[in-house]
């Protein structure tokens, strides 16, 4: 029989391979073609913990730190541990209800599900923090989570520097390949956000094996995976902290922006925009409740208008249109324009300020007198100029000085979103009125004096007078003026920062004469009573009307006359003569940053203009049925010597407060002297008007 | 050749059995040994210490040698002797297990011995079994070419399966149809295996497909087969006849055989476990085993699952083509897949060693199987023969099987990879196999009854 069937054991074999190729072909498709499962095997057990590195800090022109990192801790909870907790004793600490407390547990499991830790409560008080700790035993499953946060010592230039927030998942979108994850910080304005990748560094990965449970079994493959956390770099800006602060204390109580610019490199000393709030108020616990209130604000707070403000020049254009005329050869430095208080040469008659006789005699007169009728014959001249063969020939040509003078275009400074204010198109008279062979220089007359469809930032009025300061050329105004330990790819970053934009080729003694007009402006002219104590400057007001109400205040000036080390643009709105209010302002600055100082008097005057309240009645209105003063009140700018004063009063106001980069715990509430504190604190119901 | 008989154990055995023998049961201890690893504590001394699960399987593998080298000195004529015997007393421990019988791990077909060890007598009827089919069929008045011997064979293995699923073994249940192997060598017309392979199928099909369309799908079937034969029919009826009632059987199966087999007779998670093999939810409502336990027990019923075939995949894949080396297992070292060094401890030489390693251990089982063919093909006696073919399908059904489920072709059932997984009991009953062949294949020159 054994014989008869022999022919069947081969076939059992055949099954048995069969099966067994079965199998190896199951296996080749699991373990090389497919790579799922070694993803989903690093997902199981491999646990990455993200090491946050230090955010760069941003100093000062002298090395002042504009903005620090502080440990700040939040309460931090793993809702499947958070078993047998002594919720009335956490909830009492925390002075939240029981419902709250569930409220928070069940957000915690939908973030970061029940297995990781949550927040439950970020940015503890130092006082709260204190009260935990000494507890925690009571409360398994929470701990508290150290995490760094931003602080201003200088309460000062906060939407410069801008602010770091929590990403959201229209930022997650869009920096896709960068990295970031759901609970991360990067920087949502200003010089924050320009220069994130610089200030955040680079996170180090630590992996962790964890088994089944999630615990963590120790360092996968011995930290060789792990990636260091790289700090980030520091910023070095050429802000002056202490012109930025006047510039803000200047513009209390108004509306307006200031911006001053070092013309010898480009780099911004103080750029102001009013109304304004202590940047402070946007980092740790006092953030949740500071933003909304910011954002719905009738003032727009949070709206740089150095950088964003369009504003029609006025008389501050007048020495570029003059330049303009100079250089196209239509007028020569005697040019002289017999105004007798109004132009009518348009039909129309247009108003200027002087009647005497002479006052326009020549370019150097005009200037300083401001004369609206000599600029006007001027701005017509460059537009009917013969040599363009029609008024659109000759606006095309007036537009490209303008655009080279920085005006309708981004300048680049390295704060995002900045505007371009408006130097209206060919295309736009066209569309208003017809074939540009029915327009001429008498439809847009009054853009000769800086007005019409003009409009420019803050910034650009600065940048100009940089400009005719340099005589012919200038650098693209920018905060940063180095990075720590630049890499190429940074100095790229910053190459067209240290690049000379040399626009025109108007010769020098073009400028000269509109220098000397500019200065005559600060002996006799219309900013004659405006003194920079040891130095002569140079300045030119102006006065624009705009629709909304009263006149915008302007004053643009730079400083010293001979070797200028300082260019500042001023624009109070709605509050009148450019000479009254925004005058002033620019002269303090300047004396500021030139002396280091103000003189006692200069020091009289800075706080009295403070005090000046010319908010315009919309707002007030706004405010008063709003109920919401709370932003009128001023900043209170601390300085050097109050520095120390303030780490104490930062710790009372809970805020925990150490030093850069100092990892130590935060000390207890200091046992401060009451009445020591408020003999060296000016104002100490500070918190009260900062937080109502 | 008498002086074969005779002689001391080592001759006439066959070298290459017991060399992959030794090296299979290495390769246990050694995934035992990944499986248990803990780098925080020194592995010499938690190995001397005897509690760890590697140390326990090396003293199980002293044990199963001496076992083994007892029964090499034993008379091969005692199984032919005992077969029966050996049969009806495991069947009767089998049953005497209802009664006296220990629950562990939701089945009760242990009974306690002395010393805390268990015994289950499902492991030893396998060997009992094996011993009593070759018995029945190497009597010289069976004739396997009969359909009554064919019932009689098939009543012996069916009677301890039976038992087995009584107990909650299902997977040791399964194992007993790998006598088909010894069967069909011995004669089992191909066509009942033809009948029982579209039997099969046809359970997959009802599972996979919606049962109308398949109902459809099969009168179809019938029906071309009626047009294939076309005039013949009316010359000889009877072939509408057989057509017609394998059609009724086919469709009554489809639409009342197995939803009675998934719903009533089944556990909610074997039928969860096929179901989910095939990429199918099973609805646990409806069976009513899961009811019943549910209205005794209250409880919400959870839903199960494929959780460990899953984590099973994950670890074997991540192995990739070179594996992610000795002890350097995530999966098995975070414990992931659970039953890892029993059920799945095919699991943690996947991860370790990759394809290249499953490929190479897949090939020494291959050679294994193929060796033990070979020895069966080499035999006088029909009844060493029979018992040869028996532990190959044993052996083959227990690899296939485990390894399978492990890589998701089959669905989860508990039944251990031969002598690597971890347990006494089952390393004993595959010495035991493998060492009462050699003690045969020594004698293959006698004539055995």
């Amino acid at each position: 029989m054994s014989v008869y069937n022999q022919n069947r054991g081969g076939i059992i074999q055949i099954i048995i391979g069969t099966i067994f190729f079965l199998i190896v072909g199951q296996l080749v498709s699991l373990q090389i073609v497919s790579n799922k499962y070694k993803l989903a095997a690093d997902n199981n057990a491999i646990f990455r913990k993200i090491v946050y590195p230090d955010r760069g800090i941003i100093y000062d022109r002298k090395k002042r730190a504009l903005l620090e990192n502080t440990i700040s801790y939040d309460l931090v909870v793993i809702p499947n541990e958070a078993k047998g907790v002594d919720t009335a004793a956490l909830c009492a600490i925390l002075q939240i209800d029981k419902a709250e407390y569930s409220k928070r547990i069940v957000e915690a499991i939908i973030k970061n599900t029940r297995v990781k830790a949550g927040v439950f409560e970020p940015f503890l008080t130092a006082e709260i923090y204190a009260q935990l700790n000494e507890n925690l035993y009571r409360f398994p499953g929470f701990s508290l989570s150290e995490r760094s946060i931003r602080s201003y010592p200088y309460n000062t230039a906060a939407l410069v520097l801008g602010y770091v927030a929590e990403v959201d998942v229209k930022f997650l979108k869009e920096h896709e390949s960068e990295g970031y994850e759901m609970g991360d910080y990067a920087g949502m304005i200003g010089l924050e956000k320009n220069y994130e990748t610089v200030l955040m560094g680079q996170r180090g990965v630590k992996r962790f094996l964890r088994d089944n449970k999630g615990k963590i079994q120790g360092p996968y493959e011995k930290g060789e995976f792990d990636t260091v956390a790289v700090a980030g770099k520091n910023l070095y800006t050429s802000v002056d902290v202490q012109v930025q602060q006047l510039a803000e204390k200047l513009l209390q109580n108004k509306i307006g922006s200031a911006v001053a610019i070092n013309p010898k490199t480009g780099g911004v000393i103080a750029m102001a925009s009013s109304p304004g709030y202590n940047p402070n108020l946007l980092t740790g616990s006092q953030r949740r409740k500071t933003i909304g209130r910011l954002l719905l604000d009738t003032s727009r707070p949070l709206y740089n208008r150095a950088i964003k403000g369009q504003y029609p020049p006025g008389s501050t254009f007048k020495p570029l249109g003059a330049l303009i005329a100079l250089d196209e050869g239509l007028i020569t430095p005697n040019y002289g324009y017999n105004c007798f208080g109004s132009y009518g040469a348009c039909g129309d008659p247009r108003k200027c300020e002087h009647h005497n006789a002479g006052h326009a005699a020549n370019l150097q007169l005009a200037l300083a007198y401001s004369c609206n009728s000599y600029f006007l014959q001027v701005f017509r001249m460059a537009i009917d100029n013969p040599k363009y063969k029609s008024a659109k020939g000759g606006y095309v040509k007036w537009k490209e000085y303008m655009n080279a003078f920085g005006f309708g275009r981004k300048l680049g400074v390295d704060l995002p979103s900045e505007n371009k204010a408006n130097i209206p198109d060919t295309a736009q008279y066209n569309k208003d009125f017809g074939n540009p062979r029915y327009w001429n220089s008498c439809y847009m007359l009054t853009l000769g004096i800086g007005q019409d469809r003009m409009t420019a930032t803050p910034l650009q009025l600065a940048n100009s007078m940089a400009f005719i300061a340099n005589e012919g050329y200038y650098y693209t105004p920018h905060f940063v003026d180095s990075i720590e330990s630049e890499t190429q790819e940074e100095a790229a970053q910053l190459a067209p920062f240290r690049k000379k934009q040399k626009v025109t080729k108007i010769p020098k003694e073009y400028f000269d004469v509109i220098k000397e007009g500019m200065h005559d402006v600060t002996v006799y002219g219309t900013a004659a009573f405006i003194k920079v104590p040891g130095h002569e400057y140079c300045a030119k007001t102006g006065t624009a009307q705009n629709p909304h109400g009263k006149n915008h205040s302007l004053f643009v000036c730079f400083a010293p006359k001979d070797n200028p080390k300082i260019a500042v643009a001023v624009i109070v709105e709605n509050a009148g003569y450019g000479a009254t209010w925004a005058g002033p302002i620019g002269g303090l600055l300047m004396e500021q940053y030139l002396n280091d100082t103000l003189t006692k008097e200069s020091q009289l005057k800075a706080d009295n203009l403070a005090q000046v309240d010319l908010m315009p009645q919309a707002i007030k209105n706004w405010y008063a049925q709003h109920n919401k003063s709370a932003y009128l009140t001023p900043i209170e700018y601390n300085n050097d010597e109050l520095s120390d004063i303030w780490d104490m009063e930062m710790l009372s106001e809970g805020v925990v407060k150490t030093k850069t980069k100092d990892t130590a715990p935060p000390a207890p509430l200091p046992n401060t002297d009451k009445t020591n504190k408020d003999s060296l604190l000016p104002n100490t119901d500070k918190k009260k008007r900062l937080n109502p | 050749m008498a002086s074969n008989y005779d002689n001391n154990f080592s001759k006439g055995t066959d070298l290459a059995v017991i060399v992959l023998y030794m090296l299979m049961a290495c390769i246990g201890i050694l995934a035992i040994f990944m499986v248990e690893y803990n780098p925080s504590t020194n592995w010499i001394t938690s190995f001397l210490s005897g509690k760890t699960s590697y140390s326990k399987q090396f003293f199980f593998l002293i044990f199963c040698s001496f076992v083994g080298v007892f029964i090499l000195l034993m008379d091969s004529k005692v199984f032919t002797a005992l077969a029966n015997i050996l049969f009806a007393s495991g069947l009767f421990l089998m049953l005497a297990t209802f009664v006296i019988g220990k629950e562990i791990n939701g089945s009760k077909s242990w009974i306690p011995i002395a010393g805390g060890f268990n015994l289950q007598p499902a492991e030893l009827c396998k060997i009992f079994t094996a011993l009593a089919l070759a018995k029945f069929i190497s009597r010289p008045e069976t004739d396997f070419t009969k359909l009554k011997s064919h019932l009689i064979a098939g009543a012996m293995i069916a009677m301890p399966a039976i038992l087995s699923i009584g107990q909650h073994e299902l997977g040791l249940a399964l194992v007993y149809s790998a006598y088909v192997f010894a069967m069909y060598r011995e004669g089992l017309p191909p066509v009942i295996l033809i009948v029982l392979l579209s039997f099969a199928i046809l359970v997959i099909a009802t599972l996979l497909l919606d049962p109308t369309l398949l109902a459809i799908i099969l009168t179809i079937i019938a029906g071309l087969i009626l047009l294939y034969f076309g005039k013949r029919l009316k010359r000889n009826k009877q072939i509408i006849i057989v057509i017609l009632s394998i059609w009724m059987i086919s469709v009554g199966t489809v639409r009342f055989a197995v939803p009675y087999i998934f719903n009533n007779v089944l556990e909610c998670y074997h039928s969860t476990r096929i179901y989910s093999m095939l990429g199918k939810d099973y609805d646990c409502s409806l069976n009513q085993k899961a009811a019943a336990s549910l209205a005794e027990s209250g409880k919400k019923s959870r839903k199960p699952d494929d959780y460990n075939v899953k984590q099973s995949k994950i670890a074997i894949g991540s192995g990739g083509f070179w594996g992610r080396g000795f002890l350097k297992g995530t999966q098995t070292r975070g414990k992931y897949v659970p039953e890892q060094n029993t059920d799945f401890i095919f699991t943690s030489i996947g991860e370790a060693f990759g394809f290249v390693g499953t490929f190479t251990f897949l090939g020494l089982y291959l050679f294994f199987l193929f060796r033990l063919i070979r020895i069966a093909e080499r035999q006088r006696s029909t009844f060493s023969r029979v018992y040869a073919y028996s532990v190959v399908g044993i052996f083959f059904f227990h690899i296939a099987v485990n390894i399978s489920m492990t890589i998701g072709l089959f669905p989860v059932v508990g039944i251990p990879l031969p002598l690597i997984s971890y347990g006494g009991s089952s390393l004993l009953t595959f010495t035991a196999l493998v060492f009462i062949l050699l003690r045969l294949d020594a004698d293959r020159q006698m004539v055995l009854r």
